[in-house]
């Protein structure tokens, strides 16, 4: 594609407005505008680029995933299958083994980043990650409770692991509530729940017994091994009410990372929109938590890779939702094919592709900061 | 904001505000005819951090058209006052009233295309052009399928003139220097179009260049444009300089003397607000009061006056000397 070259050239071409003198446009991006100024937009190329980009680069994963694996099919009959006119084989295939599966990970890989893209936005941190501050944690100890005393169903953890994980934001909201949602407290706060909730991980293993502890052990990994229907459904509809929520909330977000008093100056409900955008983040990190167990570094690196590939100066979180369907989508194909017959868990990939990803990020910034 | 409070805190005029308001023209004179008094004034305010107060029973009038600066020693509450009058902080007791209306009545959307407020200290996201973030400014004016328009460019380009950073608008923020970083985020709060514009602590961290060059700035949009501009300062002469009506603070969150810094300020008056002995005469340049802070005591010690003993700040004997002053 070629796409971002042109997104550069653009970008240096004056303002039609502004009578084509030696001044720099007055801002980024297209405008474009209908309706006698009652609908104007600002569209950004590069972000609207790289979003096309990796759209296709999804849509290509996903037709990999669906045509490959033991049985090999091709792309018309899955098609067929998907619209409900393949035989009977495909059909099984496709809708019941491979579909299922691959929603799920499109839909906990976005969750996942934007969820990540919220809180290192709110916090202006980009360790700022349902992973590492306690939330995760939070829906494991809800899934150990399930597995080890109460021996519930794939549905009951889940179930579990989703109260977990929002106690636990509840519990973090009420300790830092009094003095105001503030980024680094929540950052500070959070690590020590999470080492808290750990140590209480920790103890439930300990006490299951042999049985458990290997199912608890494989939960903890975070998989997408036998998932149907019943688990794409749930997190697929977490998404279509959670991500436009998001998606909106973003100019807002943007807005908030200016700082409190600039941005309650420019007519900002700080707390309040701080309030439901913390929210969101929990629940898209607890659904997808639940759904296919803690799955690290998608919403650590996704939404500082979209923020990098975009060079945005806001949260950017479409590119970001993208990005985490990418990673996840990419992740599970690779460790399904590679390693067949006896595929990985999915969290295991990602843990590995996000921990080259950071080093790599590591090096090349420094060295751009030596430079 | 949690709305309970905001509930109980605006219950006394929300009926006639709500209705005031969807008739009033965005921003401006509409609003205004119902008010009687100033467009911004404050009553009986209590002010409070966490447990520690402030300020209490503190009332405040900002003339209209009027470049208000508010001086005061340190921790006086003067940047506390600003904050409540911008909003900022709740009252714990007491209103701040905007053209008539309990200022936690309205939405804060509405708020911010009346009154603009540039804080002490603001973040500016990594990567950000100038242009993009002076556009920030205009969120007030935007929704969401009215994102750019013509009048947006406009006062976006206008406010970069004003400031002198329109050949800037494509670098990045983060090259900037702090006084060209300044000129940008006071551009941004023009960009807002606000009848009233509050600046707390404008010139802090700049040169003295700078410092002359961003109040000549705010001057400017007094005279020239009609602004109500609200400054805290901590120089006394810029101060005596700029403004036309004067707010002296003291320890406590008390006003010590409003008024025409001609006649507000007085030897009497710094000495008893600030502690600092000194002269007033009149600046060479505007016929402004300037304050000249008394000769330490050890450089003209025939001159000075009698019981009136004065340090040079830093110098070792500091202490004991302040001890025997009254």
């Amino acid at each position: 594609m070629s796409a971002p070259p042109q997104a550069d050239a653009v970008r240096k071409d004056p303002a039609p407005g502004t009578a084509g003198d030696r001044l720099p446009r007055a801002v980024s991006g297209f405008v474009v505008r209908a309706g006698r100024g009652r609908l104007s937009l600002r569209l950004y190329p590069r972000p609207a680029a790289v979003s096309v980009l990796l759209l296709a680069l999804l849509l290509t994963v996903m037709g990999v995933s669906l045509t490959t694996g033991d049985f090999e099919l091709s792309l018309t009959e899955v098609l067929k299958a998907l619209t409900g006119n393949g035989d009977p084989g495909a059909d099984f295939i496709v809708n019941t083994l491979r579909m299922p599966r691959l929603v799920t990970a499109l839909s906990v890989g976005a969750a996942l980043a934007v969820s990540g893209g919220i809180l290192q936005s709110l916090t202006g941190n980009p360790l700022g990650s349902p992973d590492i501050i306690g939330f995760t944690n939070g829906s494991a100890v809800g899934a150990l409770i399930v597995i080890v005393t109460l021996h519930g169903s794939m549905t009951d953890i889940a179930i579990g692991a989703l109260i977990g994980g929002l106690a636990t934001a509840l519990a973090i909201y009420l300790l830092i509530r009094g003095r105001g949602l503030q980024g680094f407290r929540l950052v500070v706060i959070g690590i020590g729940v999470s080492a808290l909730l750990l140590a209480v991980n920790s103890y439930l293993i300990t006490r299951a017994s042999w049985q458990e502890a290997l199912e608890a052990q494989a939960w903890l990994i975070g998989s997408l091994n036998n998932r149907g229907w019943d688990q794409a459904r749930a997190i697929g509809l977490a998404c279509l009410i959670l991500l436009p929520l998001a998606f909106v909330l973003a100019r807002r977000l943007s807005m908030v990372e200016l700082g409190d008093a600039t941005a309650t100056g420019l007519g900002v409900e700080v707390a309040r929109t701080r309030t439901v955008l913390l929210f969101v983040c929990v629940a898209l990190s607890a659904f997808a938590t639940a759904v296919a167990g803690p799955i690290t570094f998608v919403a650590l690196a996704a939404p500082q890779l979209a923020r990098r590939l975009t060079g945005s100066s806001g949260p950017a979180l479409i590119p970001t939702a993208l990005m985490g369907a990418v990673l996840l989508t990419g992740g599970d194909l690779a460790v399904q094919r590679l390693f067949a017959p006896t595929p990985l868990p999915v969290g295991t990939a990602t843990g590995t592709l996000g921990g080259l990803y950071l080093i790599w990020l590591l090096i090349t910034e420094s060295r751009k900061s030596r430079a | 904001m949690k709305d309970g409070k905001e509930g109980r805190m605006s219950k006394s005029g929300t009926g006639g505000i709500r209705t005031a308001k969807s008739g009033a023209a965005p921003g401006t004179s509409g609003a205004r005819a119902a008010a009687d008094g100033p467009r911004l004034r404050a009553e009986d305010l209590t002010l409070c951090y966490d447990q520690r107060t402030v300020a209490t029973g503190l009332g405040v009038e900002i003339p209209d058209d009027s470049f208000t600066v508010i001086i005061g020693p340190n921790a006086c509450g003067k940047s506390t006052l600003l904050k409540a009058l911008a909003r900022m902080l709740r009252p714990q007791r007491g209103q701040v009233y905007l053209d008539g209306a309990a200022i936690a009545s309205y939405r804060s959307r509405e708020v911010a295309r009346r009154l603009g407020l540039l804080p002490q200290s603001s973040t500016a996201p990594g990567g950000i052009t100038v242009g993009d973030l002076v556009a920030r400014g205009r969120y007030p004016h935007q929704r969401l399928l009215k994102q750019w328009s013509a009048e947006d460019e406009a006062a976006v380009v206008e406010a970069m003139e004003q400031t002198g950073v329109r050949e800037l608008a494509d670098r990045p923020v983060d090259d900037l220097s702090g006084g060209q970083r300044q000129r940008v985020w006071l551009s941004m709060v023009l960009a807002q179009q606000t009848p009233l514009l509050l600046l707390d602590e404008p010139t802090t961290f700049l040169d003295i260049a700078h410092q002359v060059e961003v109040l000549d700035l705010c001057a400017g949009l007094h005279a020239r444009r009609g602004h109500t501009v609200v400054a805290v300062l901590h120089d006394l002469n810029q101060a005596c300089r700029y403004a036309s009506h004067l707010i002296v603070m003291r320890a406590g969150g008390v006003i010590a003397a409003e008024g025409d810094p001609a006649s507000v300020m007085t030897a009497e008056l710094v000495e008893d607000v600030f502690g600092l002995p000194c002269r007033i005469i009149e600046d060479p340049e505007t016929g402004t009061p300037l304050m000249v802070p008394a000769a330490p005591k050890y450089h003209a010690p025939q001159s000075g006056q009698p019981g009136r003993p004065q340090a040079a700040p830093g110098t070792p004997s500091t202490a004991a000397v302040l001890a025997e002053t009254p």
